[in-house]
């Protein structure tokens, strides 16, 4: 029954979300408060039902019933049960019903902070998002139902992928999901925006909290996914420029630029236009990601089982929530009026060109990836574009942009003077060139990349101390929390370039054979391995190897990498150990078992590797800390009024 | 022309690429080899050691050139059609029996039926990485010069055999 | 770091704690120094997407071991490259050769950095012209400023 039940709680959800789409965005055009009035209820509604479906579906996979085929795939009786909840989304059907509820959650969420914004508005917003979720239920009833039996039911499930049963499976996605779908929220502003004809600095104010949010969980869904293939994939990379990857970093990039100019918009009324289509390109790209993933027109590690109906049915989706609103936005663009004056120096061009940046790198990852495909289609062959390109035509076009990191938050609006700015900043242009030529050759050899990169960390440290001295001093009391967010956040890039120059160009590896009682060093940390035994784990058996990691003769800890076999893969599967440092990283991994009682081991040194994530998690409490701003939560009856009628006779 | 038409005009052009690419796989790599001469190799044969066999053997006639072997799930499902196609005779088809376990190819052989006229052995690979191999089964149509025509990766289905090979095998007879 | 953790071992040594080194994998570790590096730059043709140095299938071991060999005999990266190129194709290259049909994939970026660049520069001028003065309309300011009053 359980899964008839959430079968059709989502057909419901299916015709409750056309509801929700069109009758609001109607009563909005012809202002009828009646149609405008169902936004939120059935905004409500659409998320229970599409709740309860979720919920059936975690339930089947609870009590194991084989006899859903989605089911039967991704899980077994095996399975411990916190991996049998989160193989829920471990494969394409699942997955995407996670997708359909966190966009659901998102505009239940708008539905319920949103009592201070005009109606009008936000039913347009909720009916945006409905018509995105109408077409999403749509896809998964017709190409992706998770609920279809499976006759006769299996005696057994097939399993969850090993390389999945790991706690990543249980945060990352999540997490990745409600960036991708927060997506949606900006993007719903900027169209609700768009057919009211009404895009000014007030829509900015409402929407960039949200965008923050999103924000904040694609920042942390990225960086967390990142984390996973380090530790799990067992080769110690933390980047591989996979399709899948570049997926979820180019939605990153366009978003983390529309933050930016979400603030230009807000405060001086400039941009609008932009900003606008970045927030459209955002939730495109996002859409375009799924697209990429779920097709299977490129090949990549994370890649689902495809199948080209949904391929079509994906794309025609695309073509029509994407291909409508920038024919909106072709449409109501030429009219809207261009906002402040502002001089050729000022922080307004260095957010311009901060959002150039950021969308050329957003083109080039774009170009790489789709690269081989443009050729396949034009019969010229077959070629693979991966990390040396991207690594060569990316890089330079962020190096920029670290540079002016620095100095964008010092300029002032509207006119700023290059004297100005270079008397407040040259103290950090001392302490940048000092860090790239001292700090390289502390860490061992100078190398021209890597002073480079440590110099700019530099930079926009000793640039954010500075600001922070000044604008104390300056007494003009304690700055906002956004702005203290926005320091945090950049001090979190810096870190995160730190992590990456550092692990580059210093990292160590060795590769050996190791027999019982056999030392082997890497980067000043001894490993002395002591043996392996065999052990049984829930659904797997593993040979667990046990190394005494010492540094200076002093013993640190025990580390236990494992190579593990699943009951139901015949692929062996290698858990590496690591032992995590402020400043380092060791890590073992068990290779193959060779004569006697010796087995391949690879070793690593991987220094400051942890800042690339700590560095994002900076970036995200930054987001957290401007989002909190109180100036955003306007909860004064009085406001909602003015704003109101003032909306109303825009 | 409206500038702001622009997006869209880009957006247009990726769903064009994209659509297309639906209908492409991404995974089939075509060879290089093709129109080259036949890699030149000498290994022993899978049921008498003592002999050899070369490419070189085959100039003059226009040969199949099949790499199968007994680990192969695929090619279980490709051999019945390469025992029938043999039956005809148009062409010799020479199998190479690629990184597999000299009994189990043996085996493998006397279960399933043997369409070829002679099986060379290739216990490390070797001669698969020379013709570029990558997923068993793969069949090389090679021409009377020793120069490879036609490349299949993976298994011959019947439509490949009647519109692809068949064909090709003739015109190359003239 | 490296220097001084060079002295480390050698402390070690001094102590007499270095019981036995384990022997490296590789039977010549510079030939394996330059099979990563050269195999990180190729694409393991059976795998959905990993490098050949990163592997485990066994093509891809066989490769290497093709690989170490070609090393041995002393070719240089390009020649070993091109000895894969010459078997599976361009697809093997995760560094695409630059020629026509790469061109625009290498330039590309560059072209859009270009680009933007001159939209950036031209939008700039252009705006400068058609603005006026004030940032924002007085309707604008007064809801901002209603915005701002609630806040307290």
């Amino acid at each position: 029954m359980t899964p008839e039940l959430g079968h059709f709680a989502l057909i419901l959800s299916l015709w409750v979300a056309l509801a929700q789409g069109v009758l609001p965005l109607v009563g909005a055009q012809r202002n009828q408060p009646q149609w405008i009035a169902i936004a939120r209820p059935a905004t409500t509604a659409s998320f229970l039902l599409v709740a309860i479906a979720f919920a059936c579906l975690t339930w089947s996979f609870y009590i194991n019933d084989f006899s859903i085929a989605y089911v039967a795939a991704h899980s077994n009786t095996q399975l411990p049960t916190m991996y049998r909840i989160s193989a829920v989304w471990g494969g394409h059907e699942g997955s995407l019903l996670l997708w359909v509820l966190m966009l659901a959650g998102w505009a239940q969420a708008v539905a319920l902070f949103s009592r201070q914004l005009p109606d009008a508005m936000v039913a347009r917003v909720l009916g945006v998002l409905g018509l995105v979720m109408f077409g999403l239920l749509a896809f998964v009833l017709l190409t992706s139902n998770p609920f279809e039996r499976l006759l006769p039911a299996a005696e057994e499930g097939r399993s969850l992928n090993p390389l999945l049963q790991d706690p990543g499976l249980v945060y990352h996605p999540p997490m990745l999901y409600m960036g991708y779908v927060g997506m949606s929220v900006a993007f719903a502003f900027a169209i609700a925006a768009l057919l009211a004809g009404q895009l000014d600095a007030a829509w900015a104010r409402w929407s960039r909290p949200w965008t923050t949010v999103a924000w904040i969980f694609l920042t942390l869904g990225i960086a967390l996914g990142s984390w996973w293939a380090y530790y799990e994939l067992g080769w110690g990379g933390w980047w591989f420029w996979d399709p899948v990857e570049n997926a979820s970093f180019m939605p990153w990039l366009v978003a983390t630029a529309l933050i930016h100019s979400l603030a230009v918009t807000e405060k001086r009324g400039s941009f609008k236009n932009w900003t606008v289509l970045l927030a459209i390109a955002a939730f495109s790209l996002s859409l375009l990601g799924t697209f990429l993933v779920r097709s299977g027109v490129l090949t990549s590690v994370h890649a689902f089982a495809t199948d080209p109906r949904r391929g079509i049915f994906i794309l025609i989706l695309l073509a029509i929530v994407v291909g409508s609103s920038l024919l909106l936005f072709a449409l109501r663009a030429p009219k809207v009026s261009l906002g402040g004056r502002f001089s050729l120096l000022s922080r307004e061009t260095l957010l311009l060109v901060n959002n150039v940046l950021l969308v050329v790198a957003c083109g080039a990852v774009l170009l790489g990836t789709l690269y081989p495909l443009i050729i396949d289609a034009l019969g010229l062959g077959k070629l693979s574009v991966g990390p040396p390109y991207f690594n060569a035509v990316f890089v330079p076009i962020m190096l920029p942009l670290l540079v002016l990191v620095a100095a964008g938050p010092i300029a002032r609006w509207k006119q700023a003077e290059l004297g100005d700015i270079v008397r407040r900043l040259w103290p950090a242009a001392v302490v940048a060139l000092l860090a790239g030529i001292a700090l390289p050759m502390l860490a061992g050899e100078w190398h021209g990349y890597v002073a480079l990169a440590l110099a700019l960390a530099a930079w926009i440290i000793a640039a954010i101390v500075l600001q922070t001295i000044q604008r104390l001093k300056a007494g003009t009391g304690n700055p906002p929390p956004s702005w203290w967010g926005m320091q945090i956040a950049h001090f979190g890039l810096a870190a995160f370039v730190i992590g990456v120059a550092m692990v580059g160009s210093y990292e160590e590896e060795r590769d050996v054979r190791m027999s019982p009682g056999e030392t082997v060093t890497v980067g000043g940390h001894t490993f002395k391995f002591l043996g392996v035994e065999d052990v049984r784990g829930p659904n797997y058996t593993a040979a667990r190897g046990s190394f005494e990691l010492s540094k200076d003769g002093k013993m640190l800890r025990i580390l236990h990498p494992e190579k593990r076999n699943y009951d139901s893969s015949a692929m062996p599967m290698t858990e590496a150990a690591i032992d995590a440092g402020l400043t380092r990283d060791v890590y073992v991994s068990l290779g193959e078992p060779l004569e006697g009682a010796a087995w391949a081991v690879r070793v690593y040194f991987k220094p400051f590797v942890d800042w690339i994530w700590g560095g994002c998690l900076l970036m995200s409490l930054g987001g957290l800390v401007a989002a909190a701003d109180r100036r955003y939560r306007l909860k004064a009856r009085t406001a909602t009024k003015t704003v109101a009628t003032g909306a109303m006779a825009a | 022309m409206n500038k702001f038409l622009l997006p869209l005009g880009i957006f247009i052009v990726l769903v064009a690429l994209l659509a297309v690419g639906l209908n492409l796989n991404p995974r089939e790599v075509p060879s290089p080899l093709i129109g080259k001469p036949a890699p030149a190799f000498t290994v022993p044969q899978l049921h008498s050691p003592e002999k050899t066999f070369s490419p070189q053997d085959m100039l003059g006639k226009v040969w199949l050139f099949n790499v199968w072997a007994s680990w192969c799930v695929s090619c279980r499902e490709e051999h019945p059609i390469l025992v029938e196609f043999a039956r005809t005779g148009m062409v010799p088809i020479v199998g190479l029996d690629y990184k597999d376990k000299r009994e189990d190819g043996q085996r493998w052989l006397a279960r399933f039926g043997n369409p070829y006229s002679i099986v060379p052995f290739d216990a490390d690979g070797r001669v698969g990485i020379d013709y570029g191999v990558y997923g068993v089964p793969e069949t090389y149509l090679i021409d009377k010069a020793g120069v490879i025509r036609f490349k299949q990766i993976g298994p011959i289905t019947p439509e490949v055999l009647e519109k692809k090979i068949i064909p090709l095998v003739q015109e190359l007879n003239k | 770091m490296k220097r001084l953790l060079a002295l480390v071992p050698a402390a070690l040594l001094s102590f007499g704690l270095l019981a036995n080194e384990a022997a490296p994998l590789a039977e010549d570790p510079v030939v394996e120094q330059r099979l990563v590096h050269i195999a990180g730059e190729l694409r393991c043709l059976v795998c959905q997407n990993e490098s050949l140095a990163g592997s485990q299938a066994d093509l891809a071991k066989d490769l290497r071991r093709e690989v170490r060999g070609l090393i041995k005999e002393g070719k240089s990266d390009e020649e070993v490259k091109d000895f894969l190129v010459s078997r599976y194709g361009d697809f093997v290259l995760y560094r695409p050769q630059v020629k026509p049909e790469t061109y625009l994939l290498w330039g590309g970026p560059f072209i859009l950095l270009v680009a933007g660049i001159i939209a950036l520069v031209s939008y700039l001028r252009r705006r400068n012209r058609l603005a006026p003065d004030t940032p924002l309309t007085e309707e604008e300011k007064k809801r901002a400023a209603d915005l701002l009053k609630a806040d307290s």
